[in-house]
């Protein structure tokens, strides 16, 4: 410590205010320094809202059968000739307002997403600090299966895994069960890239001092590696989260158009889209225009946040 | 000093930052004459590689020359254009970096790198060019040079690596070489012998060194003349014999109280405790005040120049009073 | 290199026997065979009859092992929704793919890779921070967006473009049917082949990039320049060729996927391809066809990993030296 330091410490200003130390945190200057990334930032965080709150806001209930009538079906925007007020952005085929819709698809687009990253994310962690920290024939496995499963593209093995699912499944309840089976498939085709980065970061932090000390007073082994081990590789974790987030909610708005994601009934982002492609050139353009536009400006705004998180946390990769 | 080679006078290099430009080069002033080794000690950071990088021009950004001004037999080279500056680098002078493991691209043969380089440069036919780089193989001792140069890098040890390296910067002929740590990075079973083929091939070809090194003993074995750098500035410059054995700036006293000599071996090294300030915390005064075993009033508030002690010149105010003061600055700023 | 060529062919197929296992196990023990052939008025024992004939009664290992062997003769058994042979089923719609997958391959290459070495040339100029943005968008925009967006605009504002299949054909040989020879194939092949490559090609490009820009930091690029080279010299002679040999592998994995990610393309341009079969069988649960694609897309992976391999190696001194070691 320099004499100037010491100084400091004794005869210091007052430690600085909450917003001061904010300032003064590269990463929010790093936030607040880039206008692309704070608008980012903030329609992520306006379509985050607007999602979890969509049964507050949407004006009508799009999964309820009840609330919508055929006889309103490929209704215009209100703001185009042969318009309704009723409906801000037209209906669908189904009568069903396209801005609750969208509002609810953004909603079960984000929650399909968020749940998939927490699944993956928790098997990938769990699996690669088993591997890493056991080593031997448990870790072999491990990385053979995730070499194995990394010979295909995540959206080939959430196929996969939805086909599986659907054969394994009753007809009857697929619809109840579709929710479940996206957030299934698509968390288990992205735990690989959690796994190999965790292992190797617990390979490192396995042969630290501070470990060693731990097994030596005789801590079991599932208490180090939580209590020790995890938190520090969970840095890197966070950015793949990040990244894998936008990936998740582009998955399972693809699985939904390919069909084979949620139903008609419960219409995500995808699903609307789907339905819409149909109408592209008997003119309703707007049943495919306002999802899509709300599926881009999301993935969109998440992958900004996602790069700046990266560049942030790791500034060599700039 | 008409005659020098290179001629640096008040070099200043900037590096732009979020809150304005820290001056991380101040006032720097020395001359090398035709087929001088000039040696450049002082601390990681204290500049020394800079100053070489300044002189090449290849300062990358956000460093850049904010003063000052540099010149190649009398031809100033510090605002050359880019196509013309890289006309003069390799061909008048050279420049040799640390670490020869990572100075060779890997994936070309060292026999193609000394072809690319002498064709740049010399209007030569192809197979001149490759005779010119065997011969050059030979003269830095690569055993066997006609057969190793179609050798890729990773097939020649370390020591063997920094003797292409020096080859491969000699061998459009410059007249000055920039030396940057030549043997740090070797096994110091190697470094005597890198130093020596060094040596040889630039008294051979006439060429002027400036040696960078935070190694004293490297110093000693090669330099005509040394400059010490500290936080930016030249702190003592003069003959090697001088400096080394009567040294006269106190941190200078501590750098060579540092040597191993024959006779001091068993005692114990000379350290000046405390570390260099920061670029951005450097002091008001002299930069060296807060570590100074000699520090006195004068010394934190104003910066000394550079102050003639008979053939030297140290920045240090202990020398004020005993050199007329005027016409110390009259030499300084001359 | 022999040995290494053979170790990699080694561990080549011991992947393809993993995934085998994969697709066995899938058409054994997801739903009941039996009950996908035949409909609900055949009795039990002829139910009992086609199950020994299948051979479905016999232990697990014998079946599985009867599975591999008849895969590596491109044996599928029958698709359950067309009553057909699924190598005759893939086999038909394969060219249309492969042509697909090879279009898109080159156009992400040959865009992706200099727009990636310019980015990284000229790090601050507007055409690089266009193509920065240009990237964002493609990663950021799901496949099937970009082909709506191009539909709309080239087909039902335009018209230009047709939105649907593979236009004319011309048959070559018995196994091949290819749209490069009339130009209403080739018109159909532009939209689904942009929009199959834009995702490839945003990826390339960044990987380029950053590739290139961290061999431009390297000390050897720094010596170049301090030996006056030109810069196009330390440029492409130096710093491009380093960035290439990392670069490879990982395209080369990319160009794998492709032609799995051509199910998306297939799908909203209704490209007569593997990819529409595959989601078709998926939606009515058509084991052998899952499993089969499974295989073939395997296939694809290893193949293109064992090229890239042996390029790698040709490329890199480096790696060509400790192979040499490594056998005398």
């Amino acid at each position: 410590m320099s004499r100037a330091d010491v100084d400091l410490a004794k005869s210091g200003p007052p430690p600085p205010s909450l917003v001061a130390r904010l300032r003064d945190n590269d990463l929010v200057a790093s936030f607040l320094s880039s206008k692309t990334t704070a608008a980012a930032g903030l329609i992520a965080l306006i379509l985050i809202v607007a999602g979890l709150a969509a049964p507050l806001i949407a004006p009508t209930d799009p999964f309820n059968p009840a609330a919508n009538f055929l006889m309103d079906s490929l209704t215009p925007p209100r703001f185009v000739a042969g318009g309704d007020p009723r409906f801000l952005l037209g209906t669908d085929d189904q009568g069903r307002d396209l801005w609750s819709a969208i509002l609810y698809g953004l909603r079960i687009s984000l929650m399909i997403g968020a749940f998939s990253v927490l699944l993956g994310g928790a098997i990938g962690v769990a699996l690669g600090l088993i591997a890493g920290y056991a080593g031997g024939w448990i870790d072999s496995v491990v990385m053979r299966i995730a070499d194995v499963q990394l010979t295909f593209p995540a959206i080939l093995i959430a196929l996969l895994l939805d086909g599986v699912a659907h054969a394994l499944l009753q007809k009857s309840n697929r619809e109840e069960t579709a929710f479940l089976v996206l957030v299934v498939a698509i968390g288990l085709s992205f735990w690989v890239q959690y796994a190999r980065t965790v292992r190797g970061s617990t390979l490192v932090e396995k042969n630290r001092d501070y470990v060693q000390a731990a097994r030596l007073i005789g801590l079991s082994p599932a208490r180090i590696v939580v209590r020790h081990i995890l938190p520090n590789v969970m840095g890197p974790v966070l950015v793949i989260a990040t990244i894998n987030l936008a990936i998740a909610i582009i998955t399972e708005a693809t699985l939904s158009f390919l069909g084979v994601g949620l139903p008609a009934t419960e219409p995500s982002l995808g699903t609307l889209i789907r339905i819409g492609q149909n109408y592209l050139f008997s003119g309703e353009w707007w049943i495919v225009a306002f999802p899509s536009l709300g599926l881009a400006t999301l993935v969109l705004s998440v992958n900004l946040l996602g790069d700046w998180l990266r560049d942030a946390l790791n500034p060599r990769l700039k | 000093m008409s005659a020098a080679l290179l001629s640096v006078r008040d070099l200043r290099v900037e590096f732009a930052t979020r809150q304005g430009p820290l001056i991380a080069l101040d006032g720097v002033s020395f001359d090398i004459a035709p087929g001088e080794v000039l040696g450049v000690v002082g601390e990681s950071g204290a500049g020394k590689t800079l100053t070489g990088l300044a002189i090449i021009g290849l300062l990358d950004p956000p460093s850049r020359i904010a003063g000052g001004e540099i010149r190649l037999d009398g031809e100033r080279i510090d605002n050359l254009s880019p196509a013309r500056m890289r006309v003069l680098r390799g061909r008048r002078i050279g420049m040799i970096f640390q670490d020869p493991l990572t100075s060779l691209n890997p994936l070309l043969r060292i026999g193609d790198q000394l072809t690319e380089t002498i064709l740049t440069h010399l209007s030569l036919t192809r197979r001149q060019a490759r005779e010119r780089a065997i011969a050059w193989l030979g003269e830095v001792g690569i055993p066997s040079p006609a057969k190793r140069i179609d050798g890729y890098p990773h097939e020649f040890s370390g020591g063997m690596r920094q003797r292409v390296v020096i080859a491969l910067a000699l061998c459009a002929e410059p007249a000055l070489i920039i030396a940057d740590e030549p043997t740090t990075a070797l096994d110091v079973s190697v470094q005597a012998q890198i130093i020596a083929v060094l040596k040889k091939v630039t008294r051979v070809h006439g060429a002027a060194v400036m040696l960078i090194t935070h190694d004293m003993g490297v110093i000693a074995e090669m330099a005509d003349r040394v400059a010490v750098m500290y936080a930016g500035r030249i702190v003592e410059i003069g003959a090697i014999g001088d400096v080394a054995r009567r040294p006269l700036h106190p941190y200078a006293m501590g750098l060579m109280a540092a040597i191993p000599t024959l006779e001091a071996r068993a005692g114990r090294l000379a350290q000046i405790p405390g570390t260099m300030p920061r670029l951005s915390a450097i002091p008001r005064g002299c930069a060296f005040s807060p570590r100074c075993p000699r520090v006195f009033g004068r010394c934190e508030a104003e910066r000394p120049p550079l102050i003639a002690v008979g053939e030297r010149r140290a920045a240090c105010w202990l020398y004020d009073a005993q050199a007329a003061p005027a016409a110390a600055r009259a030499e300084n700023s001359r | 290199m022999i040995a290494f060529v053979v170790r990699r062919v080694l561990a080549s197929i011991g992947v393809m026997i993993a995934v085998g296992l994969i697709a066995f196990a899938m058409f054994r023990y997801v739903g009941d065979p039996i009950n996908q052939m035949v409909g609900v008025e055949t009795s039990v024992a002829e139910r009992a009859q086609l199950r020994e004939e299948l051979g479905l009664n016999d232990p697990a290992i014998v079946q599985a092992l009867r599975f591999l062997a008849r895969a590596a003769r491109f044996d599928f058994g029958v698709s359950y929704q067309f009553k057909q042979p699924v190598a005759d089923l893939i086999g038909a719609r394969m060219p249309a793919t492969l042509e697909l997958a090879f279009v898109a391959s080159i156009l992400s290459l040959a865009a992706g890779i200099p727009m990636g070495v310019y980015s990284a040339l000229h790090r601050d100029s507007a055409l690089s921070r266009l193509f920065q943005a240009l990237s964002l968008i493609g990663i950021s925009l799901p496949t099937f967006l970009t082909g709506i967006l191009l539909i709309t605009l080239f087909s039902v504002v335009l018209g230009w473009l047709p939105s649907f299949g593979r236009g004319d054909v011309v048959r070559l040989g018995p196994w091949w049917t290819t749209g490069f020879l009339t130009v209403s194939g080739l018109k159909s092949l532009v939209m689904p082949a942009t929009t199959l490559a834009l995702f490839q090609m945003t990826l390339i490009m960044r990987l380029v990039r950053a590739e290139m820009l961290e061999v431009l930091r390297a000390d050897y690029i720094r010596f170049a320049r301090a030996r006056g080279l030109s810069e196009s010299a330390i440029h492409f002679r130096h710093a491009l060729k380093n960035t290439l040999v990392p670069v490879i592998t990982i395209v080369g994995l990319q160009l794998g996927s492709i032609v799995a990610f051509s199910i998306i393309t297939e799908t909203v341009f209704a490209w007569p391809g593997m990819g529409q079969l595959f989601l078709q069988s998926i939606q009515n649960v058509d084991i052998p066809i899952m499993a089969a694609y499974l295989l073939f897309i395997a296939f694809m992976f290893v193949t293109i990993n064992l090229v890239v391999d042996i390029l790698y190696v040709s490329v890199d001194p480096r790696l060509r030296a400790s192979l040499h070691g490594m056998h005398g």
